[in-house]
């Protein structure tokens, strides 16, 4: 199969790789970039473990295939946290206990921000509505939906 | 003699008894004892059993002493998820 | 040094909502799960499955796969050993079919090749010649005596003759005399119900990087709830021995039972061991559906008399569980399970295991309990509302409490199910007003809990902190919890410990993380190597200061004279007396080895409020609260979570969850889309209420938290669905369809 040459940014890193046509650009980004952060759960666009920025707009990575990713912006979970400092987002899931296992967690968090940045006063039904594209096993959302609204609350402190 | 209650599809191999009496001071001895006596309960005692006494259930302890003062249980072994 | 068990006393740093130590990893994608490893010269694996539900293999010709450029290794289930124990045999059997496929999906086959791609291509070489056979995959029919033998000479003694060759085994629970107790009762009702297998529905799919070499030693990474279990099965069905065998846990993405068993390990270390290179093998999640979990599909038959004052009189039910192709003990739990949370003259139980063409079923969380309490609840109900009574009135009159004798065996010690109901009663919840197709529902749960096999180690180390070695993956934040009664124990704050995962070869050996028992048990074995550290510190303190042993107390991190009469002398801190380990006899360390007992039962009690749309059959839940004791909530945040986690599985089992299988017996929804667990918008908040009533088995009270909040919901929403709309279901989940179907027609 032939080779096909990527040129991208990925969390404002320049980074160029080979990959074949039917790979994904999860599957670039967890076997030839080693950012194994973004979760393949189903393959299938359902489970949202694979959530990415691509360009601005949240995709699941598991449905991107990696050549459509030339000349794009991608962000990924592995990017969100500014050196040692953690987004809201994050900081208030460890403090909150947003998360168990923690395998969703890292699509969550990127689908989360994703909102917060369209809008940054979701009620509760907007935030489940969001994330309902992302599957967690583990907690019954309950506390993954608190976090989120303390998170908002508290960036919404910070940036008036 | 300590008096064991079995549960019912093991009392199909102790001659339909709900509670036998055995000699013994410890779920080993209860467990060599019965099996010497009905020989039944073999199969059930290798496929792994449980012992509850006074209420506490013990998985596999050979050594949890038993005396006639105790309620005492034979329980078919468990684990969970 | 005496320590005091069960007394209640002042926690310092247990029962505080403290920050995990793993969080950062997890929130910044740098933790590793089970598909996050690679090696050098890694290759990777994948697996031919059986289209057929059942059929015998006649042949495999894998040469035009193996001629395949880049095809390292090829195995099937002949390239396996030969284990002795029957039950390793069905694992081995499982992961890679012999003679026969028994379930659409079954391995036959599997690949390793240089890439994922050539590994693809070179499974659709494999050619297999099958010979069809007859399949069932309903329990009522399989039960039937004329119904197909999915495997044949599986029924064991406990089974009458001309049963049908499906039925495994059976179990019979209970106590006093069915026929007196029934004529008491006023009413008597009897119903059948029928629910679906559901699917643990973990989100990470099973895998590992396994590697092999030819002198039978190997490594192998894969996300488990048990490494341990996983090298005793491993070895066995490689034929290694178990020393030469390291497996190391990942981080683990959910389990729920589910990760009890190996699916691909096995098969990933025999294609390392042909091709002499790691190979890394991940389920699809369509191969984890028809492969992987399930839990049991059921058919239960329940007949409950009662008094028209609200007194049970007496109880029986006859379960049927399907655990798939193979022998299957989870019926057994269902039958005990049942009736537990009454207290009851007269009950009994009879439970048969019935083989299917399913997949083998795996362990989901309070594995067999759901649903044989959600039948015996929804007849409780359906009496309750025969007579106009309060459900929980009916309950609090006839729930099991210290002294009663359970349906199980045993008579109950301290039990929290009196508590948890009065928490129920007062809370604002029952009372609230419903509006119009608005049902409110409620059911009690059950869990055993277990203890089992642990080892812990605790090192002190020189600079005054303190490192916890434990054996069983952190699932749901147990790294915190381990380390916080560390932390309570010695006396020293939460951040000086730091509690690790070990790897099979670290430390003794560990059960598997089940049975709702690691806070329990791995907590005990924790509290008891330290205070093995600790009277090795304060024996260190004592010769120091020229006293007797049992003169030197530890206090609040310190070392310090019992009395005045043993002399005048500054405490000594854990940082002090670690400082000076060199000097006073090397390392100081505590241990504790223990196949622990008296996990102590947890009762639960769930009230749900639904709406029910009657056109399109469509229920929401409105409003759900978990009341739980929890013995003593280590970390309320995360004994939180286990309620409303159970809560919310047990939500969509109830509502949505079921494999569904057409006439050709193959699955039909293998995957997210079509399976269809809850997601964000389809639940409000589920509260939740901790009880604690102290375990008198563990030295802070700890019960296990994990299982039983899956119990209550399919009973609790069943429950509300009738009282929304007059009608009683039988048969879960209550799909749309379904429900519309049952409401046209009432």
């Amino acid at each position: 199969m032939k080779m096909i040459p990527v040129s991208t940014r990925i969390n404002g890193d320049e980074r160029e790789f080979l990959c074949a046509p039917d790979e994904t650009l999860l599957d670039v980004l967890r076997d030839r970039l080693g950012l194994t952060g973004s979760k393949e759960g189903c393959g299938t666009g359902d489970c949202g473990a694979c959530s990415v920025m691509l360009n601005g707009r949240l995709v699941c990575s598991c449905l991107v295939l990696a050549a459509e990713s030339e000349g794009a912006e991608v962000e990924t979970i592995e990017g969100m946290a500014e050196g040692q400092v953690l987004h809201p987002l994050q900081r208030v899931f460890i403090e909150k206990a947003a998360l168990q296992c923690g395998i969703c967690t890292p699509g969550i968090l990127v689908a989360a921000k994703a909102l917060l940045e369209k809008n940054p006063d979701p009620s509760e039904t907007e935030i489940r509505y969001w994330l309902a594209g992302n599957l967690c096993r583990c907690t019954g959302y309950d506390k993954i939906i608190r976090a989120v609204q303390e998170a908002a609350a508290e960036i919404r402190r910070l940036q008036p | 003699m300590v008096r064991v209650k079995l549960w019912g599809s093991l009392s199909d191999f102790a001659d339909g008894k709900e509670v036998v009496e055995v000699e013994a001071s410890n779920f080993k001895q209860l467990l060599d004892r019965l099996g010497e006596t009905y020989p039944g309960l073999k199969p059930q005692f290798e496929r792994g059993v449980s012992l509850a006494v006074d209420g506490t259930i013990y998985r596999e302890a050979w050594f949890t002493p038993i005396s006639d003062e105790n309620e005492v249980v034979l329980i078919p072994y468990m684990t969970g998820g | 040094m005496t320590f005091q068990s069960g007394a209640k006393r002042d926690f310092q740093v247990v029962g505080k909502r403290l920050v995990r130590p793993d969080g950062i990893d997890k929130v910044t994608g740098k933790a590793l799960y089970g598909a996050d490893f690679s090696a050098p010269g890694m290759l990777f694996g994948r697996v031919l499955r059986s289209p057929h539900p059942h059929a015998r293999i006649v042949s495999i010709d894998v040469s035009a796969a193996e001629s395949l450029e880049g095809v390292k290794a090829i195995v099937t289930g002949w390239d396996l050993a030969e284990p002795e124990d029957e039950a390793i045999r069905d694992i081995r059997d499982n992961c890679l079919a012999r003679d026969k496929v028994l379930y659409d999906g079954h391995a036959v086959a599997a690949v390793a090749a240089t890439s994922k791609s050539i590994a693809k291509e070179a499974i659709r070489l494999i050619k297999v010649e099958y010979e069809i056979l007859p399949h069932v995959t309903d329990v009522d029919v399989a039960f039937r005596p004329d119904a197909p033998a999915v495997q044949e000479g599986r029924s064991d003694e406990t089974v009458p003759e001309e049963s049908s060759p499906n039925i495994t085994r059976r179990f019979e629970f209970g106590h006093g005399n069915l026929e007196d107790c029934f004529a008491k009762a006023d009413k008597i009702v009897e119903r059948s119900f029928k629910t679906a297998a559901t699917h643990q529905g973990y989100i990470e799919p099973h895998a590992c990087l396994a590697s092999l070499g030819s002198d039978g030693r190997g490594e192998l990474w894969c996300c488990t709830q048990g490494q341990y279990l996983v090298r005793t099965v491993c070895s066995e069905i490689l034929g290694l021995e178990a020393s030469q065998l390291r497996v190391t846990a990942s981080e683990i993405g959910g389990g729920f039972g589910g990760k009890t068993t190996v699916f691909i390990e096995p098969v990933a270390l025999a294609l390392s061991g042909k091709a002499g290179r790691p190979v890394k093998l991940v389920m699809s999640r369509e191969e984890v559906f028809r492969a992987s979990g399930p839990t049991c599909s059921s058919s239960i038959d329940v007949k409950i008399g009662m008094t028209k004052d609200g007194r049970i009189t007496a109880g029986e039910a006859v379960l049927r569980y399907s655990g798939g192709a193979f022998p299957c003990e989870t019926v057994q739990f269902g039958s005990q399970a049942a009736f537990a949370a009454y207290d009851l003259d007269a009950v009994k139980t009879h439970g048969f295991n019935v083989m299917t063409n399913r997949p083998k079923e795996v362990a989901y969380r309070a594995p067999g309990a759901p649903m044989a309490v959600y039948a015996v609840e929804s007849v409780v109900d359906e009496l309750c509302q025969e007579f106009d009574l309060d459900p929980l009135e009916v309950r609090l009159k006839n729930a099991a409490r210290k002294g009663t004798l359970s349906a199980y065996g045993p008579t109950f010690n301290e039990i929290g199910l009196m508590a948890t109901l009065e928490a129920a009663k007062a809370h604002p919840h029952y009372s609230a007003p419903l509006g119009p197709n608005q049902g409110r529902g409620l059911s009690c749960g059950f869990w055993f809990n277990f203890g089992g096999n642990t080892c812990v180690s605790l090192n002190i180390n020189s600079d005054g902190t303190v490192g916890v070695v434990e054996g069983n993956p952190d699932i749901g934040g147990s790294r915190a919890s381990i380390s916080m009664m560390a932390a309570e124990e010695l006396g020293v704050p939460y951040e000086k410990v730091r509690t690790v995962i070990a790897d099979t070869n670290t430390l003794g050996y560990n059960d598997t993380t089940d049975g709702s028992r690691v806070t329990f048990a791995v907590g005990l074995a924790t509290i008891e190597a330290a205070r093995d550290a600790i009277k090795e510190m304060c024996g260190r303190v004592a010769k120091l200061w020229g006293i007797d042993e049992e003169a030197v107390i530890w206090e609040n991190g310190c070392a310090k004279p019992a009395s005045s009469n043993a002399g005048d002398f500054e405490p000594m801190s854990l940082a002090d007396i670690a400082a000076i380990a060199d000097n006073t006899g090397g390392p100081i360390a505590g241990h504790y080895e223990v196949n622990a007992d008296g996990a102590g039962v947890s009762f639960g009690v769930h009230l749900c409020d639904v709406e029910v749309d009657r056109e399109t059959g469509s229920t929401q839940i409105l409003r759900y609260t978990v009341f739980q004791d929890a013995g003593k909530a280590v970390h309320p945040d995360y004994v939180e979570g286990q309620m409303q986690g159970g809560a919310v599985q047990g939500i969509g089992w109830a509502l949505n969850e079921e494999y569904i299988y057409g006439e050709d017996g193959k699955l039909q929804n293998a995957g997210f889309l079509d399976y269809r667990v809850p997601v964000a918008s389809d639940l409000p908040q589920i509260d939740t209420v901790i009880l604690e009533i102290p375990n008198p088995g563990h030295p802070y009270g700890v019960r296990g938290v994990g299982e039983t909040s899956i119990v209550p919901p399919l009973a609790a929403i069943s429950n509300a669905v009738c009282r929304a709309t007059g009608v009683r279901m039988t048969e879960l989940p209550l799909s749309p369809a379904r429900l519309q179907k049952a409401l046209q027609e009432a």
